[in-house]
């Protein structure tokens, strides 16, 4: 299962329990209340020593829907290292606020550190910056990576606070080359805040600050997409201290585009935000006008309005008109809104009016629910909010339940009266539902669960976040009848996927209901059904959810149910593996025909210095050390950077500097007492290609030596854009001009390493024995460059005139290849066994094949040399079995060893 | 030769077993643990058992060649509580610099020894590897031990991060090979261990040596006991860029499976188990038999859970020796692909 693993790189944080902030996440509300500078509640609590209750405003916080809870503890009058330490201790204590990440706020970097000193979870450092220089900066942001933290950089530097876009642009891009390339920071580790200014203060400079946060945020996340964005968003609004609907609406209104320019999170009073499409039409365009300053008046029209809202109380404002609205309207209000205030009346005013009480719930209910849904997907609401909706739909169903209830007890009854089947008694069919792990939605699940209720089926809900393991022993433990998972967020549907994995693991025989917004028919086609024969259908939403169960709890009607699901979904399975071949690879007939085009006849062969092969036995090591490309080098060491910068390198130079010297101390021994030695083969032969994929290689006879068998890339490629394979490099016979074309090989290996291996190990020298190892690879592939070069101005001579620095050959600006077989361009390992035969076998390479076509010396290396200018590397890529079944025709091979030695590069399973 | 990345690529790698329940057996007494040296000392050192490897070296050697024997390719120093706020109990803090020191020497040695030995089973290893035991030490520093004070903290920080310190200088100078901070219930105490070995090689300036890193899941709940569910440990540790993330200790292989098996699903780096021999019984000793154990670690890696597997509390060379044989024909779980893009 887990051989396509893959990790994206989300933004992970963690207190008790995990928080991945993932493309769909939305919106992480960071919670503000726990902030003396902040909140005066909070403050007046901390400075009376009174914790314990202080606790209670993060509890608040989290409770109304707090993702992050930021803590600062910067004021004069208390000693800030001892408050973070004390607060942050009693907190661990509370599981039910732990278990979300916290953001150690400070301006003082000592606090900042005395708060990581007490978290077991993955926080947040809010915030360092460039401000009081670069030096400073890497020191804090190297001792945060120190406890695993993430960063919230300001965009501040030592001539002050970013309040352009350029400058804010600018200074996070600065800061982010610094934590990336010097600190090693992983980018998604890396939070800017790009700081929120106020605006609507009356100075005209300030107007724009809305505008261009908007902006900065859009662009830094075009340049660094892994990064994200927070900010304090009530700053925004400070110029209407006081007047909080005027300050919600504004920050709504800049939430609402902040977040679709990508800003990820935001410091914000959690259980005060209220959704853009429900602020009063005037005052949301006021604020609009503001936010985006697009009149001139803005500002005025603005504070005139917030005259005439300060004037009244708080809860006039909040307008009561959609009292009067229709009952359906009211609910659906009080959904959107989250209002409890009204719910009990408001719904049995429905129950009166709709026949059934399960009618309320499907009616008027369920559409509110699905309003907030299409509000949350297109980003006007967020978590909290539909955390409160949810509470208002459970008031309402719970104000229901009893009546729904009652009915059944009637009907059940009525069933006993007239001695009809008793569905619903004793016997009842038994449903366990869940949401699956790492997904907290049940809103949907608790709906299904509800109206499978009502129908008579005995419902288990395990809740949400239940691994498959619980899933699955409490379906066994209970006996139930089916199983049904919901999730809402994409990495569910893996999860749904292990969990019918699990089933089959044990054996299970129960149906598998799959449902919930992130799920799909085809997902569950193609992916989940295969996994678990015993029935997986996907449920499009709770009210087809009775029919399906009704079908598959039915002794008559299951079998063919399912034997129609399944028939369904290969179809759908079949649909889908045709649209992707259709979609991204050519026919190998199509690909062969789009092959690099060169004008063979105007190109005439070089005719290279001599054919066949020419050893070079015991080369002089002094000239293969001008060609070491020392970046391998210290990669292989683990320690990255460019060659020669990484000496100077801050962090890790002291270290190559040394490495260095030791290999070059290590490398002149070598030389000296002749440790190793150093021997190649290169050859050149007539070749002629034969138009498609195959190359000939002649001697001077015309005798054929070898055929060689290349690979063509397959995937569809842009207009103009060829199907590469080496074959394309060499003229084909059909070509006019009688001249034939040429291609050579080489291998070349160090030898000698062995005995002085063993001596470091007797002296458990590991560190010589790694750099001896690494110094002969280095060695090896100088002489494949130092003999390539040789090729080209010399022995074969076409590029007699080259004159190229190292660093120039190690970018491989000359002309030429020289691919080796196993490497991108020529992924099939046995045309070695070809490669070797031409030059000479073991005896003249003095390297031997392994089994798995490996080379003995393991500092060995073999390759073609193709020359003509147009020859370049390239990486095949995936191929299709088309050509797998010619490639093997060719080779004459069976098409499964050839598909075994292509495994990685295939596009189908095998 | 190979590098334990690369290895660890190519198959399963065995950590070997208990120490503990080795020691067990050669029923040693006041006396033993004393040995010439500490004869005089003040307090009871019966059950010191990282004192060992300063009185009875040969014993915690023989063990440590049992293991390799059969079939360990790490195998851990015997220094489980070798620092000195665990020490504390002895009396013994001013020794946790030696016990580290030399209970990595005598682990070397026994490779050594053993690789050296014309008559000694290699079962085609090239070598094995020592892996420096750092322990979660005896207090914690996430959680109280004053019920009534639930913010008060028996330990701080730096002075987790110090003692550390000492240890992993200790065993670095001995010569280990890995570092393994193991049976974490406290995920803060695993961060000050990471601490240290970060500080301490940034201070010495020299290349890390790979660190494992390996949790405890105490029961069913599925979390540490410092509360934290796996994922949410898993992440706190990352920043160790850590060799491999494991778990042990506390449940047996039947009770650790779906945490193994998650784990494998979300560790970007390697991943290791070595979990109990089965449940303690009422006498509090492990009855799970080696074939049963193996079995457990078999379906592990038939699933591709794992990278490296051994056994915790209660296993025996011969428990050792039944994994390696059953899990020897499967291939190791590949390392995920690290997208780079969203």
């Amino acid at each position: 299962m887990s051989a396509n693993l893959s990790i994206k790189p989300y933004l992970r944080l963690s207190g008790l329990e995990p928080l991945v902030i993932r493309p769909e996440t939305n919106f992480v509300n960071v919670g503000e209340r726990t902030n003396v500078t902040g909140s005066k509640k909070f403050a007046r609590l901390i400075r009376e020593n009174k914790y314990e209750e202080a606790l209670s405003v993060a509890r608040q916080q989290v409770e109304s829907g707090a993702q992050v809870l930021d803590v600062n503890m910067d004021d004069a009058l208390l000693d800030g290292v001892k408050a973070m330490t004390t607060f942050l201790n009693l907190l661990q204590s509370e599981p039910d606020i732990a278990k979300i990440p916290v953001m150690i706020d400070s301006s003082k970097f000592e606090i900042i550190e005395a708060g990581l000193k007490c978290v077991q979870g993955k926080c947040i450092v809010n915030s360092i910056s460039m401000k009081e220089g670069v030096e400073k900066f890497k020191r804090e942001a190297n001792i945060c990576k120190l406890y695993g933290a993430s960063v919230v950089v300001m965009a501040f530097d030592e001539n002050g606070q970013a309040d352009t876009l350029q400058r804010r642009v600018d200074i996070c891009e600065k800061a982010y080359k610094i934590l990336t390339e010097e600190v090693g920071y992983d980018p998604q580790d890396i939070i800017f805040d790009p700081n929120i200014f106020a605006v609507a203060t009356g100075i005209e400079e300030h107007n724009n600050y809305a505008v261009d946060f908007i902006e900065a945020t859009r662009i830094i996340k075009q340049k660094m997409p892994l990064a994200k964005i927070s900010g304090g968003v009530s700053n925004i609004s400070f110029s209407f201290r006081g007047n909080e609907p005027v300050r919600e609406a504004m920050h709504a209104v800049f939430l609402y585009h902040t977040i679709k320019a990508g800003m990820d999170m935001g410091i914000v009073n959690a259980g005060q935000l209220i959704v853009y499409d429900e602020i009063e039409p005037q005052l949301r365009e006021l604020c609009e006008d503001v936010i985006q300053n697009r009149r001139e008046d803005a500002t005025d029209r603005l504070i005139a309005f917030a005259e005439t809202v300060k004037a009244k109380d708080k809860n006039e404002v909040k307008n009561e008109a959609w009292r009067s609205n229709s009952v359906e309207e009211r609910l659906k209000h009080a959904l959107i809104n989250g209002i409890t205030d009204y719910i009990d009346q408001d719904t049995e005013e429905a129950r009166q009016k709709y026949p059934k009480p399960l009618d309320v719930i499907e009616g008027p209910l369920m559409n509110g629910m699905n309003v907030v849904g299409d509000l949350f997907g297109s980003g006007k609401m967020f978590l909290p909010q539909v955390v409160k909706s949810a509470r208002v739909m459970k008031k309402s169903v719970a104000i229901l339940t009893p009546f729904i209830e009652a009915e059944k007890e009637q009907r059940r009854l009525a069933h006993l009266a007239a001695g009809t089947q008793n569905e619903e008694g004793a016997g009842a069919a038994r449903i366990l539902l869940a949401t699956v792990k790492g997904d907290v939605h049940d809103i949907g699940k608790n709906i299904v669960g509800v109206v499978l209720g009502c129908n008579g089926y005995d419902i288990i809900d395990l809740g949400v976040m239940v691994p498959a393991d619980k899933i699955l022993e409490t379906a066994q433990k209970e006996k139930v009848d089916i199983i049904g998972l919901s999730g809402l967020i994409t990495p569910s549907l893996d999860e749904m996927v292990h969990v019918a994995h699990e089933m089959k693991r044990r054996n299970m025989n129960q149906p598998l209901l799959i449902g919930g917004a992130t799920t799909s028919r085809m997902h569950t086609a193609v992916k989940i059904a295969p996994q678990y024969e015993n029935g997986v259908v996907h449920v499009l939403d709770a009210s087809r959810s009775v029919t399906v169960a009704g079908s598959l709890l039915s002794k008559e009607q299951k079998p063919d149910y399912l034997a129609n699901v399944g028939k369904e979904y290969q179809k759908l399975r079949d649909d889908f593996a045709s649209k992707k071949t259709a979609k991204q690879y050519l026919k190998f007939e199509e690909a062969q025909k789009n092959k690099v085009t060169i004008d063979w006849n105007s190109f005439t062969p070089i005719v290279p210095q001599f054919t066949g092969t020419r050893i070079f036995d015991n080369y002089d090591l002094n000239e293969l050390v001008d060609y070491i490309d020392w970046g391998p080098f210290f990669i292989a060491w683990e320690l990255h950077g460019k060659f020669p910068a990484i000496l100077q390198d801050e962090k890790v130079g002291k270290e190559a500097t040394k490495l260095f010297e030791d290999a070059n101390e290590l490398l002149k021994t070598i030389i000296k007492e002749k440790w190793l030695t150093a021997r190649g083969v290169i050859g050149f032969w007539h070749a002629a290609g034969d138009g498609k994929d195959s190359t000939f290689i002649y001697d001077d006879n015309g005798k054929e030596l070898a055929r060689l068998e290349h690979l063509r890339q397959q995937n569809k490629k842009a207009p103009g854009q060829p199907n590469f394979s080496l074959a394309d490099f060499i003229k084909p016979t059909s070509s006019s001009g009688g001249t034939s074309d040429y291609m050579g090989a080489f291998a070349v290996t160090i030898h000698g390493i062995e005995s002085h291996i063993k001596k470091f190990v007797e002296n458990h020298d590991d560190y010589n024995k790694i750099m001896l190892q690494v110094l002969a690879d280095r060695l090896a592939e100088a002489f494949a460059e130092l003999l390539h070069e040789k090729v080209r101005k010399d022995f074969w001579g076409y590029a007699k005139e080259e004159h190229f620095s190292n660093e120039e050959l190690i970018k491989e600006s000359y002309s030429g290849i020289r691919p080796a077989p196993g490497y991108p361009a020529c992924p099939d390992h046995t045309e070695k066994y070809k490669l070797f035969n031409l030059l000479g076998g073991e005896q003249a390479t003095q390297i031997t094949l392994t089994e798995s076509l490996a080379m003995y010396p393991a500092s060995s290396i073999c390759g073609w040399y193709f020359g003509h200018p147009q020859s370049q590397y390239f990486g095949l890529g995936k191929i299709q079995k088309d050509q797998v079944v010619d490639y093997a025709g060719r080779k004459n091979m069976q098409v499964e060893d050839v598909e075994r030695w292509l495994r990685p590069v295939l596009e189908y399973d095998v | 030769m190979k590098t334990i990345q690369q290895s660890l690529k190519e198959r399963i790698l065995i950590i070997d077993g208990a120490m503990g329940t080795m020691i067990q057996r050669h029923k040693l007494e006041e006396a033993d643990y004393r040995g010439e040296r500490f004869k005089d000392w003040a307090s009871d050192l019966k059950g010191n058992n990282d004192l060992l490897v300063l009185t009875q070296p040969d014993i915690i050697k023989g063990i440590h060649k049992l293991y390799l024997e059969a079939g360990a390719d790490i195998i851990e120093t015997n220094t489980f509580n070798a620092q000195r706020i665990s020490l504390a109990d002895y009396h013994m803090e001013p020794l946790a610099y030696e016990l580290n020191f030399e209970a990595a020497k005598i682990a070397k040695q026994a490779v050594q020894e053993f690789f050296s030995d014309p008559a000694t089973e290699k079962g085609g290893r090239e070598r094995a590897y020592v892996a420096g035991a750092i322990g979660p030490l005896n207090k914690t520093l996430s959680l109280s031990p004053d019920v009534n004070n639930p913010g008060y903290r028996a330990l701080t920080f730096d002075e987790a991060v110090s003692a550390y310190y000492e240890q992993v200088k200790g065993l670095v100078d001995g010569g280990v090979d890995l570092l393994l901070i193991e049976t974490i219930f406290d995920t803060l105490n695993a961060k000050a261990a990471i601490y240290a070995i970060k500080k301490y090689f940034a201070d010495i300036n020299q290349k890390e040596v790979p660190i494992m890193i390996s949790g405890t899941i105490t029961d069913a709940s599925g979390r540490t006991l410092s509360g934290q569910t796996l994922e949410a440990f898993y992440t706190s540790v990352m920043h160790a860029k850590p060799l491999s993330i494991g778990l042990n200790c506390a449940l047996g292989a039947a009770e650790m499976r779906p945490h193994i098996e998650e784990l494998s699903q979300i560790a970007s780096c390697f991943t290791s188990a070595y979990p109990n021999a089965g449940l303690p019984n009422a006498m509090g000793e492990y009855d799970e038999q080696p074939e049963q154990t193996a079995h457990f670690l078999e379906e592990w890696a038939r699933e591709g859970f794992v990278n490296i597997v051994g056994g915790c509390c209660g296993t025996t060379p011969d428990h050792i020796k039944h994994i390696a044989d059953h899990v020897r024909n499967f291939k190791p779980r590949p390392l995920p692909v690290l997208e780079s893009a969203l």
